[in-house]
């Protein structure tokens, strides 16, 4: 503990000297970021009909499910007080941005998300049921939650609802993470954070990551799968994801040209940071290597004539340099946002510890985690159903 | 529905209302009684601090007195209150150098020279119990509150410790109990004023520097104070309704 005043730099409020808020509050936003992300990628294809992005709709809502399902553990963990957290349900504080997580929390995983998988998969879901038998057959039974009807009056009014279900989820999606972004957005004691422009900065870095994430995981199963890419689907994917990102970065570059322009009383300290301590994931890794380098490529790969192969090459490299950026984002957002002394005097340091509560060793499992929910999911619910041995024999000649 | 089974579901729905009561009842019990201040009227009272910046000669007396008489952690990152040394080299208000070595527990140690050109004096913090505070605003359950005799209290009982206000305050008056992870700020010496007594910095200041008043009691020489100085409140942009004034507060503070 003695050790974090050599960190400091200048003056800091003698409270301000330890970090409030570690690296899983880090993960909070890029884990919801993923799930509001990859959600509206599956809508592209209800909601609007983009046909092209077909082949991604189940694996895109399975992966939305998974790092929702990891989401609130970052946070449970980061509490003083994990065992009252059911507080914020029992007794909310309404004026506080915070009480309001667990409701949008709930409303999005429960009314959204699970309602819409299992839309998508009930008739899978009954036929996985009638197909099996012993305790396989009893856990389709209690997923397929009594319906047994296939009918196609049945499967016409699945879809219906679904359709509904993704209009009511679009903008769902948008308050689930629009919120994390207000949460931040709203505190006007941290010029770091205290702008409009937050939720709407963390709703386009949602979707880009969330668009990213589904992109590489698309190709990593179908390799896996030893299937051929569907070029089709992967280059609306890269030509969406463009579109996303370029809107993020003017949000971005909107927000930074204003501060520059303004130049308030935080602005020399908060521009100091920028070209010291927050220098390299700043501006090398997240606007240089995490946002205009995959830009570039996903427009190279737009406007030039590539090889399928030569493409598959760079919407892989985009997708990961995208997503190494958009968690330099969120890192530089939460982290950075302590930095600097209130007092704009002075500076800290982030000493992240190892195998503790908040360590780095609990973060890297909580952002494995979600893989292998998203594993066993799709172990349950495949998310391209097997074609008949005879189809796939031709498929593979 | 046949007899039996909504005999069942009426029992069922009996027995899980109370529980529910039975445990709220159970923590009631629990909490025990609050302690006992049987002259003291809440609404009667709004607490305010002035502090006259001139006074302070930063003894350190009240952070010493005040770690004792609320047992905050003695580490040098905890503080209810503290005191700041501003230097300002060439009267330049936008670069004072400012420092608070262990938040002035120990005072200060000579650093500066008299006569040398340049401006020195101390500012002791505090919470500001904010009129209207960003710190209550923010908390997700409701365990920071302004009660309504105008303090910003603490129900360590209720907080879950996601600091959220610690982050909210403008003025950086909170942190983190390490031994009840729960946030912990100055509350005014609670326990003293509900009984009468002031708080134990100013009853610890040699100088009379900070000095507790109540707003609603016409006798209170605070009035008299406010109406013949001209005072100013820490980061007035914040408007956060901040009852610690300060007098000769120079510009360059934050």
């Amino acid at each position: 503990m003695e050790g974090l005043l050599h960190g400091v730099e200048g003056f800091m409020y003698p409270n301000e000297v330890e970090l409030q808020w570690s690296v899983l509050i880090v993960l909070y936003p890029f884990l919801t970021g993923l799930v509001a992300g990859a959600f509206i990628l599956a809508s592209l294809e209800k909601v609007f009909r983009v046909e092209a992005v077909k082949p991604t709709y189940r694996l895109a809502l399975l992966t939305a499910l998974a790092f929702l399902l990891v989401a609130p553990l970052p946070l449970q963990l980061h509490l003083g007080h994990p065992e009252r957290s059911l507080e914020m349900f029992v007794t909310p504080h309404t004026s506080s941005a915070m009480a309001m997580f667990g409701f949008i929390y709930v409303w999005y995983l429960m009314a959204v998300l699970v309602l819409e998988i299992w839309l998508e998969y009930r008739k899978d879901i009954v036929l996985a049921a009638r197909a099996s038998t012993g305790w396989k057959q009893r856990f389709y039974r209690i997923l397929a939650l009594g319906s047994d009807n296939l009918s196609a009056g049945a499967l016409r009014a699945d879809d219906t609802t679904s359709w509904v279900v993704s209009l009511v989820g679009i903008p769902s999606a948008f308050l689930l993470h629009g919120y994390v972004g207000f949460i931040f957005g709203s505190v006007k004691a941290n010029p770091w954070w205290s702008t409009p422009l937050m939720p709407i900065v963390f709703l386009f870095s949602a979707m880009v990551s969330g668009i990213a994430i589904v992109l590489l995981l698309y190709m990593l199963a179908t390799w896996l799968r030893g299937r051929l890419i569907d070029m089709a689907c992967v280059d609306t994917i890269g030509r969406y994801l463009l579109y996303a990102f370029v809107i993020d970065f003017s949000l971005e570059m909107l927000d930074l040209i204003h501060r520059i322009y303004e130049a308030d009383e935080s602005f020399k300290t908060l521009d100091f940071m920028v070209h010291t301590r927050l220098y390299t994931l700043q501006v090398i890794i997240q606007i240089v290597l995490g946002t205009l380098v995959p830009i570039a490529l996903l427009a190279l790969a737009l406007v030039v004539k590539l090889s399928d192969r030569a493409r598959v090459g760079v919407y892989v490299v985009a997708a990961l340099l995208t997503l190494m950026g958009i968690f330099a984002m969120r890192w530089n957002v939460v982290i950075g946002g302590q930095l600097f002394s209130k007092s704009f005097l002075g500076y800290t340091t982030y000493k992240m510890s190892f195998a503790t509560r908040e360590g780095l060793l609990p973060a890297i499992g909580l952002l494995l985690l979600p893989f292998a929910v998203l594993w066993g999911l799709m172990k349950l619910l495949p998310p391209w159903p097997e074609p008949r041995p005879e189809t796939e024999t031709i498929a593979s000649a | 529905m046949n007899e039996g089974r909504r005999e069942f579901l009426q029992m069922s729905g009996h027995l899980l209302w109370l529980t529910g009561a039975a445990a709220l009842a159970y923590d009631y019990v629990l909490a025990g009684e609050p302690e006992a201040a049987p002259n003291y009227k809440v609404t009667e009272h709004w607490w305010a601090m002035i502090i006259d910046v001139e006074k302070c000669i930063g003894c350190g007396n009240c952070v010493r007195a005040c770690k004792e008489e609320n047992d905050v952690p003695r580490e040098p990152f905890y503080f209810r209150t503290w005191v700041e040394r501003y230097h300002l080299p060439e009267g330049d208000l936008e670069h004072p150098v400012v420092d608070s070595p262990n938040g002035g527990y120990d005072g200060f140690p000579e650093k500066y020279r008299e006569g040398d050109g340049s401006k020195n004096f101390f500012v002791p913090k505090l919470c500001n119990q904010c009129a209207h505070s960003p710190c209550v605003q923010v908390c997700p359950v409701g365990a920071t509150f302004e009660s309504p005799d105008g303090t910003v209290l603490v129900d360590k009982d209720y907080c879950l410790g996601c600091r959220y206000c610690v982050q909210a305050c403008p003025y950086g008056c909170r942190f983190i109990d390490p031994r009840t992870n729960t946030v912990d700020k100055c509350n005014l010496c609670y326990h003293r004023i509900t009984k009468g007594l002031t708080t134990a910095c100013c009853e610890a200041c040699p100088t009379g520097s900070r000095q507790l008043g109540d707003l609603k009691n016409p006798k209170d020489p605070i009035h008299e104070f406010l109406r013949t100085h001209k005072v100013q409140v820490l980061k007035p942009h914040m408007a956060t309704g901040s009852k610690a004034y300060y007098n000769g507060l120079d510009g360059s503070v934050r």
